[in-house]
């Protein structure tokens, strides 16, 4: 609920999402999709729609489609059609787009959203329309050629699966959390890379207000929302927009706009009135679109265990909260090198394994700007790594040390490294009580005015000994067992 | 069924075709030709009948996802109006 200067608004959100499919090939002919290129290089006689030119899809292509609809619990159709979207840009040679209109190839299904943070966050099912099969256009670029417009057909004919959410969404963060599920999940199944910057999933959100109770308000729809951030912000300016209009006595009207990032603000690209109409009809160039069982269920054979099977097991397994859960569960590297990390390192290790991996792995990570796949330690290493501070082999601090030098490739790329740097190095824990107190000893000896002060009360003294006795184990020896020890020999 | 004039003049519009209006009344009474020939085609009973999305009642057979396609854009700009820098060059067109 948003609170206008006069009472309550409700924000009603729907969310269409282009993800560009991880094929090899364009949808309709065999050329290279590969980001990059010189201009027009990857632009074959089909993408060019010379005279003659016929589209053969790419099973490449509806594999992704049939891996999306299993995973959000969709129906893939079984016989589905394609058609012409007719309008004319120059970008677009054949003056229609090849898209799917009245029979979608996946139906229905639903993807859960969390909202908020940490124990706080709610979860709720946010149900999906439809995903269809279609081929992008190209790429105008309008400055720099005395007066004219070049055109690019690289991109003409990449595959692209439009997700079209219903309009369940209730505010920016829903939208956000919408966008980031899905996001996730395209790169999880392994359909899309999801690179954002080079336009492989963009968002377009339906945006509306009503009062609590009222009919559906009029629809905005702001176009090409390629971050997290600006679709935020791109909704909550509109809302706030749309609020101020209707309380100042004006009217929605439906239009597509645009979010400019610098002005923070959303423009009308065109209204209703000149909306595209664009004439769909089945592409006699290309016959329906058949689906067998057979090859659904293969697919479905092939799938990875979803994000939220996952994250369930971890919890039940592992013993996880539901934070370590969803962060450990956040992408399939992750989730896959952790699950790797335990396996190394035995199930008792699963918690100090997910600290390990979430805290000290990832901050190493994001420093190198690196992913979890490429990190030069490996999730058999820092299991190992792990299990000697669960078998108290070494203190944590000590095994900070020696994940940095593992890191470094001090230990070798073999699963055992940390053994290797821990036997090189002497970093064994002491926990022979003699040896300890044979040091202990040695400190006291040499500090009798701290000793002195301690026995006069000062607490603190007691702190500056167990510090000058770790010192002494060049910090080896079990904080806890150094204290009780020096301790019972003070008392 | 018959079309108005208005009709076919929108349409002409959406389809970039700049047509008289000696050009547009010719159209009408050709549309409306056809028109009256699907008139008739919907008279027959087709209750139960399953609709075709295409003329042959087969499927769409699919490619393998390969690159097959080789660059050969001197070729196709070779025949191209205007281009530079590879792009293909079209009077400006801003939305």
């Amino acid at each position: 609920m948003n609170q206008g200067a006069a009472g309550g608004w409700e924000v009603v959100i729907g969310i269409e999402t282009h993800a560009q499919l991880a094929t090899q090939s364009k949808i309709f002919s065999g050329a290279s999709i590969a980001f990059g290129a010189e201009p027009n290089v990857q632009a074959c006689a089909v993408d060019l729609a010379l005279p003659g030119v016929l589209p053969v899809l790419n099973r490449g292509a509806v594999e992704c489609a049939i891996r999306f609809g299993l995973a959000v619990g969709a129906e893939v159709a079984a016989h589905s059609v394609f058609a012409r979207k007719n309008y004319f840009y120059p970008d677009l040679p054949k003056g229609y787009q090849i898209s799917q209109f009245e029979e979608p190839v996946v139906k229905g299904g639903q993807l859960t959203i969390r909202v908020g943070e940490g124990d706080k966050a709610t979860e709720k099912t946010i149900r999906l329309t439809r995903a269809h099969l279609e081929e992008d256009a190209g790429k105008s670029l309008h400055e720099d050629f005395h007066g004219k417009t070049g055109i690019d057909l690289n991109r003409a004919g990449t595959p692209l699966l439009e997700i079209v959410s219903e309009p369940d969404l209730s505010s920016s963060a829903e939208a956000v959390a919408y966008a980031r599920a899905l996001h996730a999940l395209v790169r999880w199944i392994g359909i899309c890379d999801g690179n954002m910057q080079e336009g492989s999933f963009r968002c377009d959100a339906n945006v509306s207000v009503r009062r609590p109770g009222a009919p559906l308000g009029t629809r905005r729809e702001i176009k090409n929302l390629n971050s997290f951030r600006f679709l935020q912000q791109a909704i909550d300016y509109e809302v706030r927009w749309q609020i101020e209009t209707l309380e100042d006595g004006g009217r929605i009207q439906q239009a597509t706009v645009l979010f400019d990032p610098d002005s923070g603000e959303t423009r009308t690209m065109r209204t209703k009135e000149d909306a595209h109409d664009y004439r769909y009809f089945p592409d006699p160039d290309l016959l329906p679109l058949v689906i067998g069982s057979d090859w659904i269920e293969r697919v479905r054979g092939e799938m990875p265990e979803l994000p939220d099977a996952k994250r369930a097991r971890f919890m039940a397994d592992y013993g996880l909260s539901a934070y370590d859960a969803t962060t450990l569960t956040a992408s399939l590297e992750v989730a896959n090198y952790y699950e790797a990390a335990v396996a190394a390192a035995g199930a008792a290790a699963a918690k100090p394994c997910a600290n390990w991996v979430m805290v000290d792995l990832a901050a190493r990570i994001n420093r190198e700007g690196i992913d979890f796949a490429a990190a030069p330690v490996s999730a058999q290493q820092l299991g190992r790594l792990v299990a000697r501070i669960v078998d108290n082999t070494i203190s944590n601090n000590i095994a900070k040390k020696v994940f940095e030098a593992i890191w470094a490739g001090e230990g070798g790329s073999g699963e055992d490294a940390a053994d290797r740097i821990i036997e090189a190095q002497g970093l064994k824990q002491i926990t022979d009580t003699g040896a300890i107190e044979a040091l202990i000893d040695g400190v006291l000896a040499a500090n009798p005015a701290m000793v002195a002060e301690f026995r006069a009360g000062k607490e603190k003294a007691f702190n500056a000994l167990v510090g000058q006795a770790m010192k002494a184990t060049k910090g080896k020896a079990n904080p806890q067992q150094v204290n009780q020890l020096l301790r019972s020999k003070l008392q | 069924m018959s079309l108005t004039l208005e009709q076919v003049r929108h349409v002409a519009k959406l389809a970039r075709i700049d047509i008289s209006d000696a050009e547009a009344h010719t159209a009408l009474g050709e549309l409306n030709g056809i028109f009256s020939l699907i008139e008739a085609m919907q008279a027959v009973d087709t209750q139960g009948v399953e609709p075709m999305a295409h003329a042959l009642d087969l499927a769409q057979r699919l490619r393998d996802d390969r690159v097959t396609e080789t660059d050969r854009r001197a070729a196709f700009q070779a025949v191209a109006p205007e281009t530079e820098a590879g792009l293909y060059l079209v009077p400006k067109v801003i939305e």
